[in-house]
């Protein structure tokens, strides 16, 4: 028997090296390191135009990083594009659910684009209904859905493949709160059965609070601090909060961020979403 | 898995490309068509158009007597003009369902599957291929009412049918490419537009090339629905033929299409960035 004699090790979740994405003159996202381990939720927090969403673009190989490096559960963004997309689950911040279609359609739908066998769909579709408390709604069409039923459908779809990693851009915009409460529910619970990484998206901070083991704090593209809710609060001064440590580390009010454009994209989610 | 050593892993090939990528595009197609038949209302508003050309253009028309249509009358002969005609006004507005599809944020979910690109636009055209069928119908039976004489071996509707699916697909294919450049509806309208009249009427639709002065007729020669209007003259009107003969047609049409789906397939990711 010939063991390997190198370590063996489980590749980091996420693993980014002077990542940075400019539009024309405009850097986006700056040479930001982030390394997030496997199974946990971790939090990019930012305003709107902070850079978070272009961050999680280049991640999901949607978007050509302009420089560096990411890489996802050991595979290249840049390099290996296609793996990366079987490993990944990716809910956007807009509306990905396809209203003129059920539920059950949907899902069906994302099966076969990943290639699943239809013996292991049918068993998974089910059971991502039932985990998301839509079994009774499956053959109704989206466009009836409320919000919070929208988003728990496409956390339903986003997982059915299993990914190792699940990126999800504001998973909770525009929900009232009782929504907004299911769907943190449903992604602890999602964390704790199938073990997944989840990065999540947020200007959030009593969503990174509940959630997230990890944050990064964004700004203006780059990263400004990086650690546990726990230590960064510490950090700011006995009795902070996490905005308190945003304020902290940017200099501004998470509230302040974003032009125009930034707020209206927002406040569109938000309306088709309620 | 726990083989693995630290480090980048590679990617390996795929032998089942093929497979995959049919299996994809199906999925891609089956999901439009669903929709597509639980609200069917455009495509009978679709109906509209083709009714007035051949009803009232067709009948004056026929008329003149000055147009050289050989053996068949003129309302036979642009028949087929018709139906190229309503492929093409129903396909070219396709991109604004993709536009919408990007406003939302479908296509985002689209893409990042690990789905090919190119699967993704061939299920689309696949499922502009079968809207169009509806057009067969509803000339078929307009033609009927008319008394125009159709063919009706198997082999003719079965070409019918072939050559509509690929006229679809290419125009589709097409107004796909426009959505991607131009990202919004808006001007996506704007350019819709524009473009069906001069594709319409620099074809050989309702008057055969032999009458165009030749900056026209070349202008014809490049544009893909002449070689739909052609092969739909040679297999759907009873004496009617292909002028350019059917390899011709097809081989301009598989050709154009390939080339617009590699495109489309470059260009479709670009519609998230």
């Amino acid at each position: 028997m010939n063991e390997p004699t190198v370590v063996t090790a489980v590749p980091r979740a996420i693993q980014t090296n002077n990542l940075t994405r400019r539009f024309g003159t405009f850097t986006a996202v700056d040479a930001i390191d982030l390394s997030v381990d496997s199974g946990g939720i971790f939090g990019l927090l930012g305003p709107n135009g902070a850079g978070k969403t272009t961050t999680i673009k280049m991640l999901t190989t949607i978007l050509k990083p302009t420089s560096g490096t990411a890489v996802i559960a050991g595979f290249d963004v840049a390099a290996t594009p296609a793996q990366v997309r079987r490993t990944i689950g990716y809910v956007p911040q807009m509306l990905s659910a396809d209203g003129a279609l059920t539920a059950e359609e949907n899902l069906v739908l994302s099966a076969r684009l990943y290639g699943m066998k239809k013996r292991d769909w049918k068993e998974r579709v089910s059971e991502a209904l039932g985990f998301m408390s839509l079994s009774d709604v499956a053959r109704k069409l989206v466009k009836t859905y409320s919000g919070g039923m929208i988003r728990r459908l496409e956390l339903a779809q986003a997982m059915l493949h299993r990914p190792s990693v699940l990126f999800l851009d504001e998973p909770t915009i525009g929900l009232d709160p009782v929504a907004r409460r299911m769907v943190w529910e449903r992604l602890l619970a999602m964390k704790e059965k199938y073990g997944m990484t989840i990065l999540i998206t947020t200007h959030d901070m009593e969503e990174a609070d509940r959630l997230c083991g990890g944050i990064a704090i964004m700004h203006h593209g780059r990263v400004a601090a990086t650690g546990t809710p726990e230590n960064l609060k510490a950090s700011v001064g006995p009795g902070a909060g996490l905005h308190d440590v945003f304020v902290h580390y940017s200099g501004g009010s998470i509230e302040e961020g974003g032009n125009y454009r930034d707020v209206r994209k927002t406040r569109r989610t938000a309306h088709r979403l309620s | 898995m726990s083989e693995k050593p630290e480090g980048q892993r590679t990617a390996s090939p795929d032998p089942l490309f093929l497979i995959a990528f049919f299996r994809e595009s199906a999925a891609i197609a089956r999901v439009e068509l669903t929709k597509l038949l639980r609200d069917p209302t455009e495509l009978f508003t679709r109906a509209v158009q083709p009714v007035l050309w051949i009803v009232i253009f067709g009948q004056v028309f026929s008329r003149v007597r000055g147009i050289p249509t050989g053996s068949v009358s003129y309302l036979s002969f642009m028949t087929p003009g018709i139906l190229a005609q309503s492929v093409l006004f129903s396909a070219i507005f396709f991109g604004i369902a993709v536009i919408w599809e990007r406003d939302l944020g479908i296509i985002h979910k689209l893409l990042v599957s690990p789905a090919h690109r190119n699967a993704l636009v061939f299920g689309k055209a696949v499922s502009s291929g079968f809207r169009g069928f509806v057009q067969v119908v509803i000339i078929y039976v307009l033609a009927l009412a008319m008394g125009i004489s159709l063919r009706w071996q198997p082999e003719d509707v079965l070409g019918v049918l072939f050559s509509v699916a690929l006229g679809s697909a290419i125009f589709s294919t097409f107004s796909l490419i426009v959505a991607c450049i131009v990202k919004t509806r808006e001007r996506f309208m704007g350019i819709g537009q524009l473009l069906t009249m001069p594709l319409f009427f620099a074809s050989n639709a309702i008057y055969p090339l032999s009458l165009m002065p030749p900056w026209l007729r070349w202008l014809a020669m490049l544009n893909p629905l002449t070689y739909l209007v052609d092969s739909l003259r040679g297999l759907m009107i009873a004496g009617g033929h292909s002028v350019h003969g059917f390899g011709v047609d097809f081989g301009v049409m598989g050709i154009v299409f390939i080339v617009f789906l590699v495109i489309a397939g470059r260009l479709y990711p670009t519609l998230v960035q």
